[in-house]
C-alpha cells in the first residue's frame, strides 16, 4: 500500500482496515494537497449521472458504472483496454490510492471498487458514509470539473473468477452459503423489483433456494457509515448463520447492493472466499429451469435436474 | 422522426438539445433539473394530491391542474416534485415542464411517446434511465387523456 492506512479505534477492528478511509482523513488528505499529482485519486460513483455536477468533494473525478464500467453491447464488464484508457483518462496510475464513495450509501462506490478489483487495482478504498456523510458534515464541496492530468495505465486482463460468480457457478456452489441482499418483498417473491424502482424484467420471483436474506441496508448505520465489526459479526455470523472461512455469494438484482455487502463479508469481516454473482435476479429470475424458493423460508438444496 | 410532430416550445426544446455534443446534453439537462419550479404551498402541504411514477430510479411526483381562461380555450397546468439528489429525474421533468405546461389536452395527447428519445441523451444516460422520462411523458398523457370532457 503507497499511501499511509488510516488509523482509528473502528476501522482497526475489521479484518483490513486499510479498505476504508474516513471523512476526516480525506479531508485532512487535501487539505494537504495530496490529491496533486496522482498518487491518490478520488473518485465519484452514484446512480444518478447528474449528480456530481451538482456538486462534488474538490478534486474528485466522476465515474459513471453505466457508462464507464459496463460493456455497451454485452452484458458483461469493460475490458482491459477499455478499463486502462477510462483510469488513465481520470489521471489513476497502477500504483494510485483510489478512494471511491457515493450516493446511496456508497452502493455504486462499492461495486466501482468491486470491478477495479476485477481489474486487480491493489490500492482502493471506499469513504466510509459515502457522499451523504460529507454532505450532512458540511464539508467542502465544488461544482468546478477537476480535469485530472492524464496518467499512464497499463492493460491488464480482468480476472473474474476470485470474486464473481456466474450463474452456473452457483449451480455448483450449492450446499454453501448464499446471501440474498434485496427487499424482503424481492426474497419472498412478493416484487420482481426493488420498491420504487423500475421493473427491470425478471419474469419469476424469489430467491434462490438456501440464500439468507440479508438486505443490504443492515450492514450500513443511519449515516451510511458501515456497522461495527461487532454488528457485523451478529448479523452475518449470528442471523445469517455463517461461518468462519465460509464460501459464500452474495446477490441482488444485477450486482450493485450486493458489492456493498461483498466489501463488508471480504474486507470488514475478512472472508476470504466472497464472490458476487452480479448477473444476480435479472438472470436467475428469467433463466429457464433455474430453481427458485418463494416465501420466507430459505428453501433446501435442489436435486440436480 | 423530426421535431415538426411537437408543440412549439417542446420542439425548441428538442433542437436545442440536439445541437450540441453529448457532455454539453448532459449539462442542458442539469439546467433543466435547476429551473424546475417549486411546487405552490397549496400542493406542498397535500403530498397525497400527487401521484408517484415508480418507474423513475428517484421518487418523481406529479400532478395536473386544468385552466379555463374566460372563452380561451382549456389549458393544462402541469406540477413535479423530485428531490435535489435526484437531479436527472429533476431534469426530465424539467424539460416536459416548460415543454408542455400550459397546453391544451389535445395538444399533450398529440406528443409521440417515444418523443424522450429524441433529445439525444440515451447513450450518455443510457436506455435505462430514458425508462423514467419516458414513463412520466405517459403518466401526464394517461392523466390527460381522463379528464372530464368539456363540451
Amino acid at each position: 500500500m503507497p499511501y499511509p492506512v488510516e488509523q482509528n479505534a473502528k476501522f482497526a477492528a475489521y479484518a483490513h482496515p486499510e479498505r476504508l478511509v474516513s471523512t476526516e482523513w480525506l479531508a485532512a488528505a487535501i487539505e494537504a494537497g495530496d490529491l496533486d499529482g496522482g498518487k491518490l485519486v478520488v473518485l465519484e460513483s452514484d446512480e444518478d449521472v447528474l449528480l456530481y455536477e451538482t456538486g462534488h468533494i474538490p478534486g474528485a473525478v466522476k465515474i459513471d458504472w453505466h457508462t464507464e464500467l459496463n460493456d455497451e453491447t454485452t452484458r458483461d464488464f469493460v475490458d482491459g483496454g477499455a478499463f486502462a484508457a477510462m483510469a488513465a483518462a481520470k489521471g489513476i496510475s497502477r500504483d494510485s490510492t483510489v478512494v471511491i464513495y457515493g450516493d446511496k450509501s456508497n452502493w455504486w462506490a462499492a461495486y466501482a471498487l468491486w470491478v477495479f478489483t476485477l481489474f486487480g487495482h491493489e490500492d482502493v478504498r471506499l469513504l466510509d458514509g459515502g457522499r451523504d456523510k460529507w454532505i450532512a458534515e458540511g464539508r467542502a464541496t465544488t461544482t468546478d470539473k477537476t480535469a485530472p492530468a492524464p496518467a499512464e495505465y497499463p492493460v491488464v486482463k480482468r480476472n473474474d473468477a476470485p470474486i464473481r460468480a456466474f450463474k452456473e457457478d452457483v449451480l455448483a456452489h450449492f450446499g454453501r452459503p448464499l446471501i440474498d441482499v434485496r427487499s424482503a418483498e424481492e426474497y419472498t417473491g412478493q416484487r420482481t423489483h426493488m420498491p420504487a424502482y423500475p421493473e427491470e424484467g425478471a419474469l419469476r420471483g424469489g430467491h434462490i433456494p438456501t440464500a439468507a436474506s440479508v438486505p443490504w441496508a443492515r450492514a450500513a448505520a443511519e449515516d451510511g457509515t458501515y456497522r461495527s465489526r461487532p454488528e457485523l459479526e451478529a448479523l452475518y455470523l449470528g442471523e445469517a448463520g455463517l461461518k468462519e472461512g465460509d464460501d459464500v455469494v452474495a446477490y441482488c438484482r444485477i450486482g450493485e447492493r450486493s458489492s456493498h455487502t461483498w466489501f463488508a463479508l471480504k474486507y470488514l469481516l475478512g472472508f476470504d472466499t466472497v464472490r458476487n454473482y452480479d448477473g444476480s435476479w435479472t438472470e436467475w429470475g428469467n433463466a429457464v429451469r433455474a430453481p427458485i424458493a418463494r416465501g420466507i423460508e430459505r428453501g433446501t438444496v435442489p436435486s440436480a435436474p | 422522426m423530426n421535431t415538426s410532430a411537437l408543440p412549439a416550445a417542446l420542439a425548441e426544446i428538442v433542437d436545442d438539445f440536439q445541437a450540441l455534443t453529448e457532455p454539453d446534453r448532459l449539462q442542458l439537462l442539469l439546467d433543466f433539473s435547476r429551473e424546475l419550479p417549486e411546487l405552490p404551498d397549496r400542493l406542498k402541504d397535500h403530498p397525497e394530491l400527487m401521484e408517484q411514477v415508480v418507474e423513475c430510479q428517484s421518487p418523481l411526483f406529479l400532478t395536473i391542474e386544468t385552466e379555463q381562461p374566460d372563452g380561451g380555450p382549456e389549458s393544462v397546468r402541469l406540477f413535479f416534485k423530485a428531490p435535489p439528489e435526484a437531479p436527472t429525474t429533476r431534469g426530465f421533468a424539467g424539460v416536459l415542464h416548460e415543454g408542455l405546461d400550459g397546453l391544451t389536452p389535445a395538444e399533450i395527447l398529440a406528443v409521440p411517446d417515444d418523443m424522450p428519445e429524441l433529445l439525444g441523451l440515451t447513450r450518455a444516460i443510457t436506455p435505462l434511465r430514458m425508462r423514467g422520462m419516458t414513463a412520466m411523458l405517459g403518466r401526464i398523457k394517461r392523466k390527460v387523456a381522463a379528464l372530464p370532457l368539456h363540451s
